[in-house]
């Protein structure tokens, strides 16, 4: 069964997904309506940028995430001159990193459900009165739920499964920012292989589930598409 | 009282390059040929279309002068897409409401209750938007455009996503629209009959520009505009009912050049109607002819002459003032020795009741 450092990875695991998905949300949906609007002619340049981590080893994103929030590189320099600590192999940190690994799984769903919309929705909310901002709220958002659900599964399952940005930026200290795939692979180098079929099993079905439910929820809708695999 | 706009938008393929006065009453048709621009000068009075140098004043209220842009939500407008634009995750109640809510208090000349009964939709209200037809769907896009009490209503060819049976189911209530409302209907559109059933006026548009622009039934006698030429080319006339024969089965239709009579229909004495009187059921003779079958024989004057094709002429004549057009042979033309100014009879072989 379980043991207490187990349960303590599953927890920071959880609470880190969850964190990660309301930020990458807050974020996320901005950045998305603004490429599904923009008629800006480089905007793939801002496409690409976010599409990154879909095929960079995350061992590559984690390094240069490192080097980013170790105490001298800009973030984390800059949390220093401010009185605070480097980010590196801290919870916040792991957040940070989390939210760049996860970004597209987030954004492209969105600014596909968005494209989905079209402009004449919200056109027509415009003739009859409704502000930009009204718009969005009441158009565009409700519109777009099918794309806010798969969004928000997808990059709450996928943080759920990060291990090479996390072993890179987190280290695997336990209580703090030691997730479950790392425990399972610590697991798995001490040979304890039952708790590391504890671990694996319960993290296979959460992610099935989680999958089940949105393909489930979204079947009268196409599924935005995602420019990569899970 | 009246709508001045001045837009010029230049895009890829064309420019739409206008500058006209639109009636503050009736129905004004925007008229054209596809890719005229008629939609385009529409959206631009709508503001979706942002022409950077532009205005647009709606009675005494400017909407558009040079830097001053008042966005879409702003402008007391109805507008009522080609295809319905219902609001899928909203059912139609909801959908009505959506420009009901966002309009201020003391601007409600329409309530929503007499849009709702102007379209005949109240059996609707409770029903998912994907549980309409598609004439219905538009019924429920007029009635909510209706709902925000505009101070003009702009229709961007509300029927020609509809098929012939939904076209006639509304019809109908497109034309108590424009018999109810008091608020000037823009309503764009390449279909000759529905112009000649709804519209008051005419603006023509050719490629971007302004072509001519003027009453209906002045527009469509015009010879030197394409209205007034091919097979399609008719005068409208507006009539009264102004009585019935039983024996024979006939009504009577009064207009100011004098008396149509046509196989009965089921009016009320006084209630106006439109005549189309098609060009080519018009012929023309110089004595009143007693003999013949024809009912609708009226004195005219010649007055415009030009050549259609190059065996066929088409007249302009006058009845007392009301303009009737009349394509004839230029055979005939001869024979007759027409010229403008001459006393002729036109004789009305057919005539069409619009409504």
């Amino acid at each position: 069964m379980l043991n207490d450092s187990d349960l303590t990875a599953l927890l920071i695991t959880l609470k880190l997904a969850a964190l990660t998905t309301v930020i990458l949300l807050l974020i996320g949906t901005p950045i998305a309506w603004w490429l599904a609007r923009s008629r800006w002619r480089f905007k793939f340049i801002i496409e690409a940028v976010i599409a990154l981590p879909l095929v960079l080893p995350p061992t590559v994103l984690g390094f240069y995430l490192l080097i980013a929030l170790g105490p001298n590189g800009p973030i984390g320099g800059l949390m220093q001159s401010l009185g605070g600590q480097p980010l590196a192999f801290t919870f916040t940190g792991l957040i940070i990193g989390s939210v760049f690994y996860s970004m597209p799984f987030v954004v492209q769903p969105l600014q596909s459900a968005f494209n989905t919309i079209g402009h004449r929705p919200l056109e027509v909310a415009a003739t009859l009165g409704a502000s930009p901002i009204d718009r969005f709220f009441t158009i565009a958002v409700p519109l777009a739920r099918p794309g806010f659900l798969t969004a928000m599964v997808l990059g709450f399952a996928h943080t759920i499964g990060e291990f090479g940005v996390v072993l890179m930026i987190g280290g695997n200290i336990p209580g703090q920012t030691q997730v479950l795939s790392i425990a399972i692979y610590d697991h798995v180098e001490v040979l304890e292989y039952t708790q590391a079929h504890w671990l694996s099993g319960g993290l296979l079905l959460l992610s099935f589930v989680l999958l089940i439910s949105v393909y489930a929820l979204n079947r009268r809708y196409a599924l935005p598409k995602i420019g990569g695999d899970l | 009282m009246t709508i001045e706009a001045q837009f010029k938008i230049a895009r890829q393929d064309f420019t739409l390059d206008v500058e006209l006065t639109i009636p503050d009453n009736g129905v004004t048709a925007i008229y054209g040929d596809s890719g005229c621009g008629k939609t385009t000068l529409l959206r631009a009075i709508a503001g979706l279309e942002h022409s950077p140098e532009g205005f647009l004043k709606v009675g005494h209220k400017i909407w558009q002068d040079g830097s001053f842009f008042l966005p879409p939500e702003k402008r007391a407008l109805g507008y009522v897409f080609q295809e319905a634009s219902l609001f899928s995750h909203l059912n139609v109640r909801k959908n009505l409401e959506y420009g009901l809510k966002r309009v201020k208090k003391n601007e409600g000349k329409i309530s929503l209750d007499r849009a709702i009964e102007l379209l005949s939709i109240s059996h609707l209200l409770d029903r998912s938007t994907t549980q309409l037809s598609g004439g219905e769907r538009q019924r429920v896009a007029i009635a909510r455009a209706l709902a925000t009490s505009p101070r003009v209503l702009l229709m961007d060819e509300p029927l020609s996503a509809l098929d012939l049976k939904r076209k006639q189911e509304i019809m109908p209530y497109l034309e108590s629209l424009h018999d109810e409302l008091k608020i000037p209907i823009l309503y764009v559109s390449h279909a000759p009959g529905e112009v000649a059933r709804l519209a008051d006026h005419l603006i023509l548009l050719q490629d971007g520009q302004l072509k001519a622009s003027g009453k209906l039934d002045t527009m469509l006698t015009r010879l030197d505009l394409p209205l007034a030429h091919g097979d399609k080319a008719a005068a409208l006339i507006h009539a009264t009912v102004a009585g019935h024969d039983s024996e024979f089965n006939l009504t009577y239709l009064d207009f100011p050049g004098g008396r149509f009579t046509v196989a009965h229909k089921d009016l009320k004495i006084n209630h106006p109607v439109r005549l189309r009187v098609i060009a080519r059921d018009v012929s023309l003779t110089l004595e009143h002819q007693s003999n013949t079958s024809i009912l609708n024989i009226f004195p005219a004057i010649v007055d415009e002459i030009t050549a259609e094709g190059t065996a066929q002429i088409m007249i302009r004549l006058l009845i007392n003032d009301i303009p009737l057009l009349a394509r004839i042979t230029q055979k005939s033309a001869s024979l007759l020795k027409l010229k403008v100014g001459k006393q002729v009879f036109a004789q009305v072989k057919s005539v069409a009741l619009l409504s």
